[in-house]
């Protein structure tokens, strides 16, 4: 790297919503100095950039690298294959990338399922001759191509080597704007980065301690859809029946959804030492119900214990809106589950 | 050498009443399906559902989580925490497509013996039924990507 | 996160050992193959078969190859770790490692001995080595926890267990506090008359041992006193007890009782007199009372209702009453519990048909009791309730609330042998008169009881086998009326009967206290479906309980007769006078610990442990496990969403890295890219 030449930045979008750069955007005034700091080489959101562009590079000439978006297609992992050969530093930017986020979701039913209501049997496509997304179609000119489309969305760890996390979704940016700091005193400075592997920008802790609610002992004898609650503003959710991911999710974000009265949803994937998020929330959940005791007959205590666990109606979705592609059985069975 | 499948089931034991029943089938010689892998906790409590789905992704067909009964547990409730996760835990695994006999529950006091072979025998069979579960071949395996090459830059 | 980034672990020197158990595991198991397959592991620095691992060599090759190979941790397979895993860690000590950094593979109970089948019991004997190596890599040393015990005892109850217990160990020359509830010691058997199967007078034998209590120097005696809290653990419990206001000053007092001779006010005597006769407002349960001060009862004193009369303080000749007297609190510490509270007497009030407490001449056995005593309200004459009739005919029903799935399933154990007292005391008290037992069956076991039930048999007593499914004064023909009639079924003649009764005593069981649930939780002990506390081991540690340094004694224990009470009481207090010798005990180190930086305060985990061992710091804001209560369950380590509690011996590391081990023959094969 020359006296003049500044680091170079990119920021890529895989399976993504558009949040993570919004959430960049929303570093606000800080937008001017990252300008100032980086060279931006490859950013398709922002501008203009074509694949060419980032194969002409050589490699490792991306000094850092924003990868967010899940693995969904070919596409995605061509392109993250790609990214991480010419970054020297790639972050997996966002849940999607960190842990699958909401493109995980789909793990939860098959290819076919999907391509069937998405294509097939809707009420609002009309496709009898059953058309479906080809990867190769021969036409008079040649060839086209489309990306695969895979069974399971992968998260970015699961395709290639990644340095770091920034979890999130999106992450906040105060957050995103303090990681950029330590990354800028890091290449212009030569302070230490953090050992390979960290996760950034978040807490170690579950969002629990960054909350302001009361906390009390946990009993819980049935659970609220938001909806059907209006839940008091100083105790804690979870105690109050709705299902507040917060004791399971890393801190970081500054428990801004229990703060206006959602339960908080995951998003930041699981504190450290947590290995899969949603089993750990369903234990803790389950650890605290308050339906009988030993006491009881055993069907009673069963039925009693089941009546409160049907008011969960989805725990797999609830437990594992962010994390799926990190959890431990990734996806649905093939050939079952929900469609 | 047999052809026929052989499930994998891992046990989940407490020290108390189920290890021991395991322990007392051996002793009384009642022979049952070699199928069951037992791992000793001290309480059927102490299983975290991480351990379930762990065993499940790495190769089992069937993990049994076996303690006191209600009412008996040597730590007065670790067993009903447990009948609460278990609870849940099927209705979170029905969803990921696991079949229902794949994951059990058992009460046998440690002069059970008989149940706990019996058990057994009937979940080895069931899951012979159900064919071998062997998560990471046949669930994550293929991906079902249609494979195209990277380009080489 | 997942562990992509694979940290080459430092590799241990496993020292493997696969016991041939003579035949037991050689004989179906392919030990060899075993353990020539262990040493694939990289692990595994030595893999050896051995004919006896528990025997004095095997244990010794255990020894020699640590010192000499330098291994770090030891597997052995053989028989199931509830056996020899004790066996096993002190070699493993002996040869220089800490004795946590070893593990057992269970190949006989769970191996050989379950199957016929020689191919898949040494594949499940691979299965169960390869996960015990596994977990064994992972293990850590631990320490067991030395304790310091405090030699004073609080002994909770002054009936006869609690005297019992409390002379044994004061007469040793140790500390005791006795706390019971009533004014008086003494408990149930001091209202007995006559106790079984000898008919030796019960205040009798009972009182001496209450005046010896009452004399003790090392028995600090707290009577009319309730326990609010305990806290603490084995050697170091900190309990709180509340001295009820008796409302006279105990120092004055010179038991003359004049101040309750001269007391206007009547009450019922629901405790002591089982609701037959009287006391005053201020009272002496009975005469031989220890301590002799009496008790007054504020909610039926004048005084306390309008201010006026104040006829004991006008009487007293040492001014000791005080009316503004206030409870007391006093902290006391001790090194060990024992509790003998006793039990409540079923209510026949719950069976409507046996019509006690809407009949007049339905007694329950403890009214009895009071009655048949030379000092009671009848002063010892069997007679109707109109307190002059005496009875012609006298039925006593056995198993009211026994044996009976409406009630307690259970048998009370001493209800046969009370009955038949009972039958004999009417027989001495009126001759003529005729005595039914209508009984299920007859439970005499004890020494003499037997005989005692021959003996009744002698006297003239019918025996009715059939349960009594309704006592009635609705007569149907003439020879009933005015009568209880007693409808039961008689099968050994295989009929219903109707037999008209004049008296009947209902034989109701023991049950547990009322407040047995509160009184355990308080403790942090369990009690059982029934109230009853449970015992650590039902056949092996009787009086003992799963936590340290609480013992039981006596009939809260479950039903039982005054010799097996006593003996109760004595081996309780034995325990005790065991650790006190002992000074310090070694606590097992398999228990939970928090990481308390890492906490977030959710507190999840608060109210999961039956030991109260969990609390909260509300300054810091986290959770706190308090060592020496937690038993090592595990159920909160399980239920931490972020995995902060560390669950000693029981890690999740250790379990995942045992099941990963334990399935080496299904697991996917490593992979090198990551997925």
């Amino acid at each position: 790297m020359g006296a003049k030449e500044k680091p170079k930045l990119a920021m890529y979008w895989a399976s993504a919503c558009g949040g993570c750069e919004i959430s960049v955007l929303n570093i606000h005034e800080n937008i001017l100095t990252v300008d100032e700091v980086f060279d931006i080489v490859f950013f398709p959101c922002i501008a203009d950039f074509k694949v060419k562009d980032l194969e002409s590079y050589p490699d490792g000439y991306i000094d850092i690298c924003l990868f967010n978006g899940a693995i969904r297609n070919s596409e995605n992992e061509e392109m993250a294959h790609l990214l991480r050969k010419k970054s020297k530093i790639l972050v997996a930017f966002g849940s999607c990338a960190y842990e699958g986020c909401i493109p995980a979701l789909s793990n939860l039913t098959t290819k076919d399922a999907t391509f069937d209501k998405v294509y097939l049997n809707n009420p609002s496509i009309d496709n009898p001759e059953g058309i479906l997304p080809q990867v190769v179609t021969k036409v008079a000119e040649g060839e086209l191509t489309l990306p695969a489309f895979y069974h399971t969305v992968k998260s970015l760890d699961q395709t290639i080597d990644v340095d770091y996390y920034l979890p999130g979704c999106p992450p906040e940016p105060h957050q995103i704007w303090a990681v950029l700091q330590v990354v800028v005193g890091a290449l212009l400075e030569g302070n230490p980065l953090p050992p390979a592997g960290a996760i950034l920008g978040a807490g170690t802790t579950a969002v629990c301690e960054e909350c302001e609610r009361e906390k009390g002992e946990k009993t819980i004898d049935r659970f609220y859809r938001p909806y059907q609650l209006d839940p008091d503003p100083n105790q804690c959710l979870l105690e109050q029946g709705i299902i507040c991911m917060g004791i399971a999710t890393r801190s970081g974000c500054g428990a801004l959804c229990p703060s206006v009265g959602i339960g908080c949803r995951g998003c930041y994937g699981p504190p450290d030492g947590v290995i899969d998020q949603g089993a750990k929330m369903l234990s803790a959940l389950a650890s605290v119900i308050d339906a009988g005791d030993e006491t009881m007959e055993d069907d009673e205590l069963e039925q009693k214990i089941q009546a409160v666990i049907d008011t969960i109606p989805d725990p797999a979705g609830t437990f594992y809106r962010f994390s799926m592609a990190h959890s431990i059985l990734r996806r649905v069975k093939n050939g079952k589950g929900d469609s | 050498m047999s052809e026929q499948f052989e499930p994998v089931i891992v046990g989940f034991l407490c020290n108390w009443c189920s290890y021991r029943a395991a322990d007392l089938a051996g002793t009384a010689r009642i022979k049952y399906a070699p199928n069951l892998r037992p791992i000793r906790v001290m309480c059927s409590g102490r299983v975290d559902p991480q351990f379930v789905l762990q065993a499940l992704r790495s190769g089992a067909d069937g993990v049994l989580i076996a303690g006191c009964h209600p009412g008996e547990c040597h730590y007065v409730n670790g067993n009903i925490k447990a009948l609460q996760r278990f609870l849940l835990l099927k209705k979170t695994l029905s969803q990921w497509g696991i079949e229902d006999e794949r994951v059990q529950l058992l009460w046998a006091s440690a002069s059970e013996g008989i149940v706990l072979a019996e058990r057994v025998n009937k979940m080895t069979e069931e899951i012979r039924a159900l064919g071998p579960l062997r998560w990471h071949d046949k669930v994550l395996g293929d991906n079902g990507a249609i494979p195209i090459p990277v380009k080489e830059i | 996160m997942n562990d992509k980034k694979q940290i080459p672990e430092q590799l241990e020197k496993v020292g493997v050992y696969i016991c041939h158990c003579g035949s037991n595991i050689a004989g179906t198991i392919d030990v060899e193959d075993v353990a020539k397959w262990a040493k694939n592991n990289p692990n595994v620095e030595i893999s050896r078969n051995y004919e006896f691992m528990c025997s004095n060599t095997g244990q010794e090759l255990i020894e020699k190859d640590i010192k000499e190979k330098g291994l770090t941790r030891i597997v052995v397979a053989s028989c199931s770790p509830l056996m020899h895993e004790k066996t096993f860690r002190e070699a493993t000590e002996r040869g220089g490692i800490n004795p946590f950094l070893f593990e057992m593979a269970n190949i006989r109970e769970h191996g050989s001995w379950a199957t016929n089948d020689k191919a898949a019991a040494t594949q499940k004997a691979k299965a169960l080595v390869n996960g015990a190596i596994e977990r064994v890599v992972h293990q850590v040393p631990l320490e067991k926890i030395p304790v310091d015990i405090n030699p004073a005892t609080l002994i909770v109850g002054g009936g006869i267990a609690g005297i019992t217990a409390a002379l044994e160990l004061a007469e040793a020359g140790n500390q005791v506090y006795l706390v019971e509830r009533e004014g008086t010691i003494g408990g149930h058997m001091a209202q007995i008359d006559k106790t079984f199967p000898t008919l030796d007078c019960s205040a009798c034998i009972l009182t001496p041992k209450m005046v010896d209590v009452g004399q003790n120097d090392n028995i600090t005696l707290l009577t009319f006193s309730e326990i609010e809290d305990v806290e603490g653990y084995i050697g170091n419990f900190t309990v709180k007890v509340r001295k009820k206001a008796r409302c006279l000053i105990e120092e004055l007092c010179t038991s003359c009782g004049i101040c309750e001779e001269k007391c206007p006010v009547k009450v019922i005597d629901e405790d002591y007199g089982a609701g037959l006769g009287y006391r005053k407002a201020i009272y002496r349960a009975f005469p031989q009372a220890v301590p002799g001060y009496p008790v007054l009862d504020k909610d039926n004193c004048t005084y306390f209702e309008n201010g006026k009369c104040r006829a004991c303080e006008k009487f007293c000749p040492t001014d000791a009453i005080k009316f503004d007297q206030e409870d007391e609190i006093l902290n006391i510490t001790v090194g060990n519990i024992i509790l003998a509270t006793g039990y409540d007497l079923f209510d026949a009030r719950r069976i409507p048909q046996y019509g006690y407490g809407r009949l007049p001449n339905v007694f329950s056995s403890l009214e009895f009791e009071r009655m048949v005593n030379a000092s009671g309200p009848t002063e010892g004459h069997i007679v109707l309730r109109d307190g002059v009739t005496e009875p012609e005919s006298v039925a006593i029903v056995h198993c009211v609330g026994s044996r009976d799935q409406n009630y307690n399933e259970y048998c009370s154990k001493v209800c046969c042998m009370y009955s038949l007292k009972f039958a004999h005391l009417v027989h001495e008290h009126i001759p003529e008169a005729v005595v039914y037992n209508f009984y299920m069956d007859m439970r005499t076991p004890g020494k003499g009881y037997e005989e005692f039930y021959h003996r009744l048999l002698k006297e003239g007593t019918h025996f009715v086998r059939g349960r009594v499914a309704e006592i009635t004064d609705v007569g149907r023909n003439p020879a009933e009326e005015g009568k209880l009639i007693i409808q039961s079924e008689n099968t050994l003649l295989g009929k219903q009967q109707r037999t008209p009764i004049d008296m009947v005593l209902l034989s109701s069981g023991m049950q547990a206290r009322h407040d047995s649930e509160e009184v355990s939780q308080l403790f942090k002990m369990g009690c059982g479906f029934d109230g009853f506390f449970t015992e650590r081991h039902p056949k092996l540690a009787p009086v003992s309980t799963m936590t340290d340094g609480i013992f039981i004694a006596g009939a809260c224990q479950g039903p039982k007769d005054i010799p097996e009470t006593v003996a109760q009481a004595g081996a309780a207090a034995s325990q005790v006078a065991k650790l006190i010798n002992q000074g310090t005990v070694m606590m097992e180190p398999v228990r939970a610990s928090i990481r308390e930086d890492e906490c977030s305060g959710c507190r999840i985990c608060n109210n999961l442990c039956p030991y109260n061992a969990i609390e909260f710091d509300d300054e810091k804001k986290v959770s706190r496990i308090i060592t020496a209560l937690c038993q090592g369950c595990g159920t909160c380590v399980a239920a931490c969403p972020s995995s902060v509690i560390d669950g000693a011996h029981f890690t999740n590391t250790q379990v995942m890295a045992e099941l990963k081990g334990l399935l080496w023959d299904v697991q996917p094969a490593p992979q090198k890219t990551p997925a």
